[in-house]
């Protein structure tokens, strides 16, 4: 399958702080040696450099859809990560200390694109209710996995391992539909997404005067 | 760059957020519009010969932008690149917009910067962390040193101005998660800025 490793690249040794880093031994195969390799979580994406002063790294393990085990091995503070399927693969880690090894079990387990979105979906729905409520809304508690909004079956990766996981009798609503159309402007009942477009129009527009200033001599 | 493939290919094989048969044309020049199964997966876009199972290939959406293109099309390039292309043909205006619309929200950065907007607007309002609740509030991640690079204007985008006294403390107390970076990847001479590209 084809990919686009240089943007890759640039995301995994881009200028933002990573979300994780630090020293792990991974084990090479089944039966193969630890190697000592740099690794930095950004995201959903688990890069691994050769040591931490690499320009590229060797390589990268996707997360979406894994779930993260500790395990019997060898190595001290080892852990696992874990993909479904048949003859999928298992990532054997260990870190380097026992504070770096729950780091690092805390950071993957919930480094999913899936589990953030649940989060934000919650997080917006709880504005939503303060903003039309007026009282601070009571907080739902974190469930196992929504249905998708465009009505195809639940993912089915694992849940992440939240610090109180417990399924809710039923899942949680779909966040309110927000049309552009508050009469004050945006910031009335605005998402995110809208806000984001509004402010970006208003920079295209300024950036676009820019360049055409920089353009006349 | 190793990555694991198989997963890869599951995770094509998931329920989309959007999946439509567009035209594509690679970012080469010379390169022709061919039929495309694209889908939309978390922060992927995966494009696959219409009677295919497997994808022909993948894109990973962070760090681009996403730009409309006469007449009902859109086109996708990346940071550090941006005139490098991969352009796509919708059927409609409306199909255009709907996805270009998905596209911008499909990364990574962008959930969490919706995150930290959220929860410093509810933190606002009711004077709690909506983030206690989860166990994830003290996560470096997550906080509102993780907006710079936004430019001034966004307004609505929590940068800065209004830092709660508990988000504030948090943003000090992390910083040893922001270990030595490696050196930058040095393609061309720009200078990778974290700029508007999500």
């Amino acid at each position: 399958m084809k990919l686009n490793e240089r943007s890759l690249a640039f995301y995994a040794t881009c200028d933002a702080p990573a979300d994780n880093a630090g020293f792990l031994y991974k084990k090479g195969g089944r039966h193969a040696a630890y190697h000592r390799r740099w690794f930095v979580l950004r995201g959903n994406m688990l890069f691994y450099f050769e040591d931490a002063a690499s320009r590229e790294p060797v390589g990268v393990i996707i997360l979406e859809g894994c779930t993260v085990e500790l395990v019997e091995a060898a190595e001290e503070f080892a852990f696992a990560v874990r993909f479904a399927g048949a003859r999928a693969r298992t990532y054997v880690l260990a870190a380097e200390s026992q504070a770096a090894m729950e780091g690092w079990v805390k950071a993957l387990s919930r480094a999913s694109f899936d589990y953030l979105r649940l989060v934000v979906r919650e997080l917006e729905r709880q504005l939503a209710a303060v903003r039309a409520g007026g009282g601070p809304a009571p907080p739902r508690r974190p469930r196992a996995l929504p249905p998708k909004e465009n009505g195809c079956a639940v993912w089915s990766s694992e849940t992440p391992a939240a610090p109180s996981p417990r399924p809710g009798p039923e899942p949680p609503p779909l966040p309110p539909r927000r049309r552009a159309s508050a009469p004050n402007g945006p910031l009335d009942s605005a998402s995110f997404a809208q806000l984001h477009e509004w402010y970006g129009q208003e920079v295209r527009a300024l950036r676009g005067q820019w360049l055409r200033s920089q353009a006349q001599p | 760059m190793r990555y694991n493939e198989k997963e890869l290919q599951a995770l094509s094989r998931q329920p989309a957020e959007m999946a439509a048969e567009l035209g594509m044309r690679g970012p080469k020049k010379g390169s022709v519009v061919k039929r495309r199964l694209v889908k939309l997966v978390v922060n992927f876009l995966f494009y696959f010969r219409t009677d295919e199972a497997e994808p022909v290939g993948a894109l990973l959406l962070e760090h681009c932008r996403v730009t409309q293109e006469e007449p009902s099309g859109f086109s996708i390039s990346f940071l550090e690149d941006p005139e490098r292309k991969y352009h796509f043909e919708c059927c409609s205006e409306e199909q255009c917009q709907e996805w270009m619309a998905a596209l911008r929200r499909a990364s990574y950065e962008f959930m969490r910067r919706s995150l930290i907007f959220y929860r410093n607007e509810i933190q606002k309002m009711t004077g709690k962390d909506p983030l206690e609740q989860f166990g994830i509030s003290e996560e470096a991640r997550f906080q509102l040193s993780g907006l710079k690079g936004l430019p001034s204007g966004a307004g609505g985008a929590s940068a800065g101005s209004d830092r709660p006294p508990q988000l504030g403390m948090a943003i000090t107390a992390r910083d040893p998660l922001c270990a030595p970076r490696p050196c930058r990847v040095t393609v061309g001479k720009k200078h990778c800025h974290q700029t508007r590209f999500k």
